[in-house]
Parts: structure tokens; C-alpha cells; sequence
């Protein structure tokens, strides 16, 4: 079998992400295909971290429920983990720093592979993060896989002197391992014929930003929260490229005060942040409804109440993305489920907030924006760009005056920028009339109210245009399963396993949330079977939605709400629970 | 040219006979006119008081936005366009409390804008409650027994923010704030102008009188708007004299002079198509 599954784990700050991500780098060009996701503490130093991969021939979705391979770079990785390894897996460890007793593994059809790590960084006199790479040349050796392509993925990812020291600390741990181990672990990889051609090892965070460059967005601001901050890290040193402002903005109440008034100068303007900064955004958003400002906020979602897990991950602000801010305005709420459609929904959600002239969450996670999706490239020219009624530069040459908010049948009045020759554009966060002007006027309130929401009556027309949803497996099934959001992976993979044992199943993800896709979820709905809501939250929020919209309830849901995503194993377990 | 009566909108206004804000709508229009500027290419944004409703009485570019947000938000449409004129206007109580957390990071970036801060030392569209400019011991309806902290110090704040360009001026001698939100505007970087407007509603201590008696010019005691050290010293000056005019002048780069990508340029008119990341793409490969 050409695959494996493994954990790198550690101490924060030992460089366990990167290993990770290299070893999966490294499967990525022998056209394997790789998924792999990190785990870590609200802690800079110390702590438990670790990163998983998991490598197969064909393709994969999410991680493994179990692992055939530990690299245990501290003794608490060994003892945190030994209970996901499968019989038959292994450990790898430096036996020369930490003694692993029989009594504390507590298994006995687990193999220890001891390799001195310490010892040979030593004696390459490198740094003592080079421990991990030595460790990987071990792990390559191990899975009889190819040492030139981790060292091609080393010399892409390091400069020159350093990548140089860490290909020679990748063949001393190869060597070593393959003069002891050879052919001792059963577990293999090899490279395939796909090897040939590219694939995209991104994040969703990653996948997010690269849409949002792609979609011409001009305008960043953002306060650094966790796991939002990704993709301020991903925009930052791209600013010059690509002729983007990046802003840090001294708060989340500044930064999306700053997209709006960029938006509102004629650039397309983003921002993201995560629960806590969105409660912080909220007024702002209503100002965006209220002015029909267009602008995009990932809200990358991770356990509250309040402060919750920081670093976790979690569907729980479903209900409050709907319904933030006072008073009422349409929104729009896109849920990608992995990282293409990261790229593809944040080009459409562009499109749609200036189209429709109201802001657009893309409601994602923790496990979503930092995990790592195997991908084909991404086609530039699947989405257009729609600035929708605008009128560029100079366009407005009508002797009347411009009126920002112009009652019209869609309810959509054509945006000019302020600096046009022939344009004053004015607008107004408290109720107006056409021309910006303050207003308390009954009349002029419920006919400006009513234009707002002409515009969402105007996009529920078009909504056949977007995927609202999807349909994974056949269109009749025993049981089919509904989720949102980052819970798209696990699904695919239990429904693999679910499948295996007989059943007929399907799953239905839902992308648009607001507007929510009635019609279109009702059609599909018709030839379900069992319908089962799958989501990270308590209170299946999803559920509640559907009940709102579709008038029925799930027969059941399975819900997870510890700040870990579903396991594929776990998740297909607790299905068959409930048959 | 542009004149007064083409600053005109149709709007009634609607603040309080005598209000100090006619004074700074009076001065601010004149300083545009002085300066022989586009009125298209001035944008202004107001927060949320009595000072908010500006935007209705003054036909340019106009966003009313919420209370205490008008910095990141002028910010937001300044940084976009560099073409634009931005002004942004805030009463003591949008920007020394409720927008207070963006008064010293706006003033430290120096994007190239202005900001009016209408300072009646008092709350006035919400009935008449203290803020942190009202001196100590005013008694209003939300204070019974007295103002109990010290009052804030806006322009020393400003200095100690690395400030480029701190005024004060006065709504009843609207030719002398004029002529300081005209050096304003003109200012390359962020302008901070303070102005004291009676209200004449709710403060019923800090009246015209009560100011007329007390101000004193800085410009007609031989002072030299360069000196940051005599700057702060004035900016603390209260009591029987308070002083007006520009207190501190200087010229340093703006935000957008730190970056060379898009220095000049307006982001609206860079093209949102065709944009290519297939070199991004093959990297993260």
C-alpha cells in the first residue's frame, strides 16, 4: 500500500509545523496526495505541538483517526500519542535523550526506532533544530522513499548555506536509519506517475489570500487573531508585488472603519478576524449595510464563549455571523469547505459585495484556514471579476445630480467614487435619502429599508448562478448528510468508510448560509434518505437554520464541539450509532 | 471658483441658535474657498453628535459614519486615494472617549489628512452629560456631584503621539480658525485641529465669555510653531490664559511615503482584471 499517515510532535517553538509541512512537501512532488493539519497550544515556548500528514496514492480528504508512524521529537509526544499508532506502527525517538520503558508505552506490537538525533547535529556542528530534519531523512529512509526529492523540497524552502547543512543532516539521519532499519518498517511510500505534474500544497488561509489577489483586492486591514492572522501574514510582504495596502490596524473596530472607507474611496477592501473581533466589528458591519459599502470579512471561526480555545477550532458563530449587528440589513455568508474553494468563494465574494453593494462574510475555522489541502492549481480565469453598477473614473457625465442611494426596481443604485468630475458621493450611516442627507422621515426610512432588501431579493433571484450547495455520492441514498464548512473532509472521507460497510450514503454541503438556499437545498433534499446534520458546534446551528428556512428538522445530528475536528473513523462511528 | 453658495446643500440646520458648530462650518467652508479647492475632491466624515450633522451642510463628498470611528475611517478612504482632500470631524466626545483608542495611532501614522475635533467639553446631542475634556467639578445631569477625574490634554496627547501639525482654535473668531484649518488642510501629513465651540445648551461654564476672556493667540507672542518642547509646555497652559493657534509644525513622510508600490498612485484606478499569480501559484507548489 502506498501510504502513510503520521504525527510529527514536539515542544512549541521546536519547528514542528515546518518539519511537518516538509515531509508532506516532500510526498506532495512524488505525486502522492497529502492533507496535513497542526495542533497547537496558546503558547510560544513549551507545550505540546504536533502537525499530522497523512500521504496516499489516491486522493484524501482530511486526516486519519490513526497513525502508522510517531516521530516523537520529546518523550511527552511518544506518550501523548502511542494510542493512534496502528499495530504494526512505529516510533521514532532519540533514544541517546529520552528512554521510553516498556511499561510506559504499554504496547508491545509497536516498534522503537532509536536514532541520535542530538548526536548528529553534533557532529555536523548545526543549529539543534536540525534534529528534525535529521529525523525526516530518518522517516524517508524508513518509508523507502526518495531522499532527492526532500532534499529538493529543502533547498526550496532554506537559503542556500543553511539548505546545503540540512540536506547533509537529512542523509546522516537516512544513512543511519537505512544501515539499521532497512526494510524493517512495512509501511511504504513510493513515488507515482503523477510526480509529472504540479499540485498545490496550500491553506485555506493561504487559498483565501491568493483569491482575494486574484479578485484585485486593493485594501487590506486586519488585527492579528488567531486563526485569522494567517492570512495577514500570507498578504503582508505580498503588498508590493501585487500593489496592495496592508494595514495592521490598531483594532478590529479600526480595521473594518479602515475597509469600509477604502471601500467606500472605489477599492475593493478586505479585512478578517475571528469571533472575538468580529463582536468588536459588528457596528461596523451594520455601517457597511446601512451605506451599502462592499467589502469581504473571513471570520475564522474557533471555540468561544469569549476567549474560548484560541487555537482551536469550531463552528460556533454560525447564528451570530447571521444575525450580528443591530437593526436589520441583508448580508451574505459563504462557507467554503476546503482550500480551492477558499480560492474560488473569496473571488466570488467579491463579486457579490459590490454587485449587491453589501458586506460578505466567508465563515471558515481554525481547521480550515491552517490546514493544508492538496489542490490542482487553481484556474485564474474560472471567475470573472464583477464590479457590478460602478461608475469608473470619469463615467458619471449626467447634468442631474449623482444620488448615491437612487431608489431603483433591484434596489441596486450604480456606485461612483468620490474625486469623479461630475460626482458629489455622499452617504450616511444614519437613515437617508437618496442624495446621503440624514432623514427621519417614516416614508423615507420603510423605502430605504425596502431598497436594501430588494437587493438580496435580487441576488435570491440569481442564486442559481453560484454552487449554494453540493451533492457528494449518489442523488438516492439511505442516508445523507449535511454539513458546513471545514466538516466537508471528514464527511468525504466517512462517507468512504460508511460506503465500505454496505451503506448507501450521500452529503449535501451547504456554501451559502445567507441568503440561504432554500429551493435549491429542497430539491436535493427530495430524494434523501436519512438526513443526518453534521457540525462543530453544540447546538447544530445548522439545524436551527434549516428549521427556520425549510420548515424540517434533521432526524439527527452528530455534533463535536471539544475544538478538534471529526476524525473520519469517529465521525462514520458515531453515524452508525444511530442507525 | 468656488463660492459659499456652492458649499450650500438643501438641508435645514437643525443645531441650536448661537451653537459654536456655526462657527467651525462658517471657517471650514472659507478655508476651502481661501484655498481654491475642487469641491469634488474633498471628501468629510463625521461621527455621531452634533458636529456629525456637518456632513448634511456642506455639499462635498460626505460619509457620516458611527460614534468614534472617524479616523479609521477617513484613514480607510485617505490611504485609498491620495488625490482626495480628507477631513475628518469629531466632537470631544467621539474622539477623546468613545474613539480615543484611534486618536494616537492616527496621529502616528501621519496619513495625509485634517481632523476638527468640536470640544464644547460637554455631551450635547445626548442631553448634556460630562466628557473627558470637561473640567473637573462641572456638575451635569450624569455627574450630580461634579466631574471627579482631571480632564484630558488633547494636544499634549497629539505631541507625545509624534503629532506633525497641532492646532487650537476658537468658534467665535471664525477668521483666525479659518485661516488655521486652511494651514491645516494644507498640511502635508495628519493635521490636528482642537477647537473650542461653546455650546450653548449644555455648558453652561465654557461660554463664548468664558473663552473670549481666557484665549490669547500664540502667533501674536513671538512663538515659533517648530519647537516641540515649548510646544508641549503651551499645550498644558490652562487657566486664566489659554492659548491658540498653531502649536506645533513640522514636516516628516507620511504613511504613503512608505510606500514606494502605490505612493501616487490611487488604488480605485488600478485595474482589478487580468491580475496574474501564476508565479505565486507555482511556488506553492
Amino acid at each position: 500500500m502506498n501510504k502513510i499517515s503520521l504525527i510529527v510532535g514536539g515542544e512549541a517553538g521546536a519547528g514542528i509545523t515546518r518539519s511537518g509541512f516538509l515531509f508532506a512537501k516532500a510526498c506532495l512532488r512524488g505525486g502522492l496526495h497529502v492533507f496535513g493539519t497542526n495542533d497547537y497550544q496558546s503558547l510560544i515556548r513549551g507545550g505540546h505541538n504536533f502537525y499530522a500528514v497523512r500521504a496516499e496514492a489516491e486522493e484524501i480528504y482530511s486526516q486519519e483517526d490513526t497513525i502508522a508512524l510517531l516521530l516523537a521529537l520529546n518523550k511527552e509526544t511518544a506518550l501523548l500519542h502511542r494510542d493512534k499508532l496502528v499495530s504494526g506502527g512505529a516510533i521514532l525517538y532519540d533514544g541517546e535523550e529520552i528512554t521510553i520503558m516498556d511499561e510506559e508505552l504499554d504496547r508491545n506490537d509497536v516498534k522503537l526506532y532509536s536514532v541520535p538525533l542530538g548526536r548528529i547535529v553534533k557532529d555536523l556542528k548545526g543549529e539543534l533544530i536540525m534534529k528534525n530534519t535529521v529525523a525526516l531523512g530518518s522517516v524517508v529512509a524508513l518509508l523507502n522513499y526518495d531522499l532527492e526529492i526532500l532534499n529538493e523540497v529543502i533547498r526550496d524552502s532554506f537559503k542556500p548555506d543553511v539548505a546545503e547543512l540540512n540536506v547533509r543532516a537529512a542523509k546522516a539521519g537516512y544513512d543511519y536509519a537505512q544501515k539499521r532499519f532497512a526494510g524493517d518498517f512495512k509501511h511504504k511510500l513510493h513515488k507515482t506517475t503523477s510526480a509529472m505534474t504540479k499540485k498545490l500544497f496550500v491553506t485555506g488561509a493561504e487559498a483565501v489570500g491568493l483569491g482575494a489577489i486574484k479578485a484585485g483586492c486593493k485594501f487590506y486591514a486586519a488585527y492579528p487573531m488567531t486563526p485569522a492572522t494567517p492570512l495577514l501574514h500570507f498578504l503582508a510582504p505580498l503588498d508590493r508585488e501585487f500593489r496592495m495596502i496592508v494595514v495592521q490596524a490598531e483594532s478590529e473596530i479600526a480595521a473594518i472603519n479602515m475597509v469600509v472607507g477604502a471601500s467606500f474611496a472605489g477599492a475593493r477592501a478586505m479585512t478578517a478576524t475571528s469571533g472575538g473581533g468580529f463582536c468588536l466589528m459588528s457596528e461596523g458591519f451594520g455601517m457597511a449595510g446601512m451605506t451599502e459599502t462592499p467589502i469581504v470579512i473571513m471570520l475564522a471561526q474557533r471555540p468561544g464563549p469569549s476567549t474560548g480555545l484560541p487555537t482551536y477550532s469550531g463552528q460556533g458563530d454560525l447564528n451570530f455571523a447571521i444575525h450580528a449587528s443591530q437593526g436589520e440589513f441583508p448580508r451574505v455568508i459563504i462557507a467554503p469547505g476546503d482550500a480551492e474553494e477558499c480560492f474560488y468563494k473569496t473571488m466570488e465574494a467579491f463579486n457579490i459585495a459590490e454587485k449587491y453593494q453589501m458586506p460578505v462574510i466567508l465563515i471558515t475555522d481554525k481547521y480550515l484556514t491552517e490546514s493544508h489541502w492538496t489542490s490542482e492549481l487553481f484556474k485564474q480565469k474560472q471567475i470573472g471579476i464583477d464590479r457590478g453598477a460602478i461608475f469608473m473614473e470619469d463615467e458619471y457625465t449626467d447634468d442631474e445630480e449623482y444620488k448615491r442611494h437612487k431608489f431603483t426596481k433591484n434596489g441596486i443604485s450604480p456606485r461612483a467614487a468620490p474625486g469623479m468630475k461630475k460626482a458629489i458621493v455622499r452617504t450616511n450611516a444614519d437613515e437617508h435619502d437618496e442624495s446621503g442627507y440624514t432623514t427621519e422621515d417614516p416614508e423615507l426610512t420603510t423605502a430605504m429599508n425596502d431598497k436594501r432588501f430588494r437587493k438580496f431579493d435580487a441576488l435570491l433571484e440569481n442564486l442559481e448562478r453560484y454552487d449554494t450547495i453540493r451533492l457528494y455520492g449518489p442523488p438516492d441514498a439511505e442516508l445523507t448528510i449535511i454539513g458546513w464548512g471545514s466538516t466537508k473532509g471528514p464527511i468525504r472521507e466517512a462517507m468512504k468508510l460508511l460506503t465500505n460497510d454496505g451503506l448507501q450514503v450521500n452529503y449535501i454541503q451547504i456554501i451559502y448560509l445567507s441568503p440561504f438556499p432554500s429551493a435549491a437545498l429542497q430539491k436535493t433534499m427530495e430524494s434523501a434518505g436519512r438526513t443526518i446534520v453534521v457540525e462543530n458546534n453544540k447546538t447544530s446551528q445548522l439545524s436551527r437554520l434549516m428549521k427556520e428556512n425549510l420548515l424540517t428538522r434533521p432526524d439527527h445530528t452528530v455534533l463535536k464541539y471539544d475544538g478538534r475536528p471529526f476524525n473520519p473513523g469517529e465521525l462514520a462511528h458515531r453515524i452508525k450509532e444511530l442507525l | 471658483m468656488m463660492n459659499l453658495e456652492d458649499l450650500k446643500t438643501p438641508k435645514k440646520n437643525t443645531w441650536c441658535p448661537g451653537c459654536g458648530n456655526f462657527g467651525i462650518l462658517m471657517a471650514f467652508k472659507k478655508a476651502l474657498i481661501h484655498l481654491g479647492l475642487d469641491r469634488r475632491q474633498i471628501v468629510i466624515v463625521s461621527g455621531i453628535g452634533c458636529h456629525g450633522k456637518i456632513v448634511n451642510y456642506v455639499n462635498v463628498n460626505g460619509f457620516h459614519g458611527i460614534h468614534g470611528r472617524v479616523l479609521p475611517l477617513a484613514t480607510g478612504i485617505a490611504l485609498s486615494n491620495p488625490d482626495l482632500t480628507v477631513v475628518g470631524f469629531q466632537g470631544d466626545a467621539d474622539c477623546y472617549d468613545e474613539g480615543w483608542g484611534h486618536f494616537t495611532h492616527a496621529i502616528r501614522r501621519n496619513v495625509n489628512m485634517t481632523l476638527i475635533v468640536h470640544n464644547n467639553m460637554v455631551l450635547g446631542l445626548t442631553t448634556g452629560q460630562a466628557t473627558s475634556t470637561s473640567q473637573e467639578g462641572f456638575k451635569t445631569k450624569s455627574t450630580p456631584h461634579g466631574v471627579i477625574s482631571p480632564m484630558l490634554k488633547p494636544l499634549a496627547h497629539a505631541l507625545v503621539s509624534n503629532a506633525t501639525f497641532v492646532a487650537r482654535g476658537f468658534a467665535g473668531d471664525v477668521t483666525h480658525l479659518s485661516s488655521l484649518v486652511a494651514e491645516a488642510v494644507k498640511h502635508r501629513g495628519f493635521a490636528f485641529v482642537d477647537v473650542f465651540q461653546p455650546c450653548v445648551t449644555f455648558n453652561y461654564r465654557n461660554t463664548y465669555d468664558w473663552f473670549r476672556e481666557r484665549v490669547y493667540k500664540l502667533e501674536e507672542e513671538n512663538y515659533y510653531s517648530n519647537d516641540w518642547q515649548k510646544a508641549l509646555e503651551k499645550s498644558l497652559e490652562w487657566g486664566d490664559k489659554i492659548p491658540i493657534g498653531i502649536f506645533f509644525k513640522q514636516e516628516k513622510p507620511t504613511y504613503r511615503d512608505s510606500l514606494p508600490h502605490v505612493r501616487k498612485i490611487a488604488l480605485p484606478k488600478l485595474t482589478t482584471e487580468d491580475i496574474d499569480i501564476t508565479t505565486l501559484l507555482k511556488s506553492m507548489t
